[in-house]
């Protein structure tokens, strides 16, 4: 159930837009990698973490008849925008770049959909926004794409997968996390999987309802990566959004990874305050999922458990089914705390926004 | 480096509450000694020749070293030598007694399960379940065994279950959370027939070594991550179970997910419950929504218990999670060990601390 809050004036901060098919990618390749692209028949990078027709990757009512859900500005700016009336929404585009074995094919792939999105999306309405998609396998690569495009202002933050072939905090990334800071942009983590290990460690499942399961423990995991490597020590500006994810697992997962911290300091002396208060000023989630107890009190306690109204902020997801009609905000969540849910919190969280 | 050891008071005359202590980690003294009497010369000469292989790469220590040696308390080496855990009289006077541990589950680790050689994995578990017996549970009544099984053949494990089943030296099934494939899959499920057949919970403890990186994007850097990350491991192998349907087709299963916390467990049941609600199509045999079988058929044990602050939203989770379904343990004697009179100091009332530290365990174990 909804909490009936209107949501005009929001910030949704995680849209879907899809590449419509490849071709659609090919004006924004050069000469040799469109001929590699027709020559060896490159698919479209579509990937398992959204099967096209499962329940959840298209609500039914903004699942079109052909082609791929939410995959021009017009459909976008209709169904995500006006529905919602919402101020700004920030495209988290899902192409499997990432997957890529080659970070040359990569690298190639994500200008070409940062040039696409522009193109097709941000110049069509001046409501959009868009994280960059980056070459996560090759740091040197990311930052370079980042500097292509950082200069416009409609790019707000850059887009990374919760599993990636190695965990997010590891010190290889850290010039992709130096780039965001001197560009004013958080990072954005989003569900999905570059599919480089099995999905959980203990293997690969056998159900889709398994994987998109999965990729809460994901969430959790890279919360301790960056962490406990030191990102934020690091970089004491960098935002990570946690976009997808669910959030109702955070308050417990940071109880355990403190009690740990306590234990264990030695390990990783720079971790010089609790985990607990490391999160509150550099980790955000998104709204959407709700992975919610089944009543509207338990809510209320879980939001306490948070210890926090800065850490959320809104988003619908779409076009992804995760609730019906406009009950984007879960009964539960006072008016106030959905004020800064909607646009404060938001405001605060990405820099290009203000 | 320079370790402190810290003083331990031991209340004189107060008597404690009576507890029990789900997760124990007896050792042997030697393994020469004390397991070779039960293996084969062929697989005593096997170990010698080529010791113990597991999925990664140091024989002699784990991927990453603990936070202390052997993850042990430092107070907890016995004064006559030999490695923490090993000596009975030893935990008696440190544990049993003051701690006034009513029943105590003995968990071996690293005792031939997840070993790669599968007939030497079989072999080794055999006769640490013969260990278990002539070392600990003969001598001293308040303990009970883990039945070892080399939980990677199914089919040498049910061997295992059968050969035991009905030996009340045993409280439950043993094997450890880091799988080779999710823990649900049919591979597994023989294990779960003869668990049901033997009338026996199964308890799987965390840790092991299924191949897979312990996250889903990768190796960590650090020993916290991977301890922190057990959490998470279980709660995939929990998915695995309920969305293949394994409690479904055994209605008489019980679990016990031990040493992986249990604060995680509503935040889990939501999110599946929602799954379920979204996938039907996708996994028609699961027929009752997640969190109702999560709630008939799957226990916890305490340690290492989750520490918030404010301390009160703990009873917020464990009331979502059942009074009824946790299982105090200490986790004696590794480092990270839960002092029963400190571990949950929040005000609760007296059927409730009952049930915490000692009932919920006899009901569960059928000792009554």
């Amino acid at each position: 159930m909804g909490s009936s809050i209107m949501t005009k004036g929001a910030i949704d901060c995680d849209i879907h837009p899809s590449v419509p098919n490849i071709e659609a990618l090919l004006p924004y390749f050069s000469d040799h990698w469109r001929d590699t692209i027709s020559q060896r028949g490159v698919h479209d990078l579509q990937t398992i973490a959204y099967p096209k027709n499962a329940p959840l990757t298209a609500r039914p009512d903004w699942r079109p008849k052909l082609g791929m859900p939410a995959a021009d500005a017009n459909t976008i700016s209709t169904q995500a925008l006006d529905t919602f009336q919402t101020s700004i929404a920030i495209c988290n585009c899902l192409y499997g770049v990432q997957l890529l074995m080659s970070e040359d094919l990569a690298a190639a792939f994500a200008s070409a959909v940062n040039d696409w999105m522009v193109a097709e999306l941000l110049n069509k309405d001046p409501r959009l926004r868009a994280s960059i998609v980056i070459p996560t396998q090759n740091s040197e690569m990311a930052v370079a794409e980042i500097e292509r495009v950082a200069s416009d202002p409609r790019f707000v933050s850059i887009l990374m997968l919760v599993m990636d072939e190695k965990p997010l905090g590891r010190r290889s990334y850290w010039p992709i996390y130096a780039a965001a800071q001197r560009h004013n942009m958080p990072i954005c983590v989003h569900a999905g999987s570059a599919y480089k290990h099995p999905v959980t460690s203990v293997g690969w499942p056998s159900y889709y309802a398994e994987d998109y399961a999965s990729q809460a423990p994901a969430f959790h995991n890279m919360v301790s990566s960056f962490i406990c490597e030191g990102v934020f020590s690091e970089y004491p500006d960098l935002k990570v959004v946690l976009a997808e994810s669910g959030f109702s697992w955070l308050p417990a997962h940071l109880w355990r990874l403190t009690k740990f911290w306590r234990g264990l300091r030695a390990e990783i002396p720079w971790v010089d305050r609790t985990p607990t208060e490391i999160a509150r000023d550099h980790i955000r989630l998104t709204l959407q999922p709700v992975d919610a107890p089944p009543t509207s009190e338990q809510l209320e306690r879980l939001m306490d458990h948070m210890g926090s109204d800065e850490m959320i902020i809104f988003s619908t997801d779409y076009p992804h089914w995760q609730f019906d009609g406009v009950d984007v905000i879960p009964e539960g969540i006072s008016r106030d705390l959905a004020r800064k849910i909607m646009v404060d919190n938001p405001k605060n969280t990405y820099p290009r926004l203000q | 480096m320079n370790i402190q050891v810290m003083e331990r008071v031991t209340t004189g005359q107060k008597i404690n509450l009576a507890i029990a202590d789900c997760d124990i980690h007896p050792t042997p003294k030697s393994v020469p000694v004390e397991i070779y009497p039960y293996l084969s010369k062929r697989w005593q000469d096997y170990m010698e020749t080529y010791g113990i292989i597991y999925r990664q790469g140091f024989p002699t220590g784990p991927a990453f070293p603990k936070g202390q040696p052997n993850a042990a308390r430092r107070d907890a080496y016995p004064p006559g030598g030999g490695k923490p855990g090993s000596d009975l009289d030893f935990m008696r006077s440190q544990h049993l007694d003051p701690n006034n541990v009513q029943l105590g589950v003995l968990n071996p680790l690293s005792c031939g399960q997840g070993v790669q050689n599968q007939d030497f994995s079989a072999a080794y578990c055999n006769a640490v379940n013969h260990w278990q017996i002539a070392e600990w549970t003969s001598k001293e009544s308040r303990l009970k065994a883990s039945l070892m099984v080399p939980y990677e053949d199914p089919l040498a494990s049910v061997k295992e279950i059968d050969l035991w089943g009905g030996d009340n030296n045993f409280a439950q099934i043993l094997l450890l959370s880091r799988t080779a494939e999710p823990l649900g899959q049919r591979k597994y499920w023989p294990i779960f027939e003869a668990a049901c057949r033997a009338n026996l919970p199964v308890a799987v403890h965390a840790f092991g070594y299924g191949g897979a990186p312990v996250t889903g994007g990768g190796w960590p850097s650090f020993y916290i991550e991977e301890m922190v990350g057990h959490a998470e491991n279980t709660q995939s192998l929990l998915t695995s179970m309920v969305f293949e349907g394994v409690f479904e087709r055994f209605p008489t299963l019980k679990l016990i997910l031990v040493e992986a916390g249990f604060a995680w467990l509503p935040a889990l049941s939501w999110r599946l419950d929602k799954l379920w609600n979204r996938m039907r199509g996708e996994i028609p045999h699961v027929t009752r929504p997640p969190s109702e079988l999560i709630r008939q058929h799957v226990w916890l044990t305490t340690q290492p218990m989750e520490e918030p602050e404010p301390r009160e939203h703990l009873l917020d989770t464990i009331e979502w999670i059942g009074w009824e379904k946790l299982l105090f343990a200490t986790d004696y004697p590794h480092w990270d060990f839960d002092e029963p009179s400190r571990a949950l100091p929040i005000r609760i009332g007296k059927e409730q601390k009952e049930a915490f530290f000692l009932k919920n365990a006899l009901e569960l174990y059928n000792l009554n």
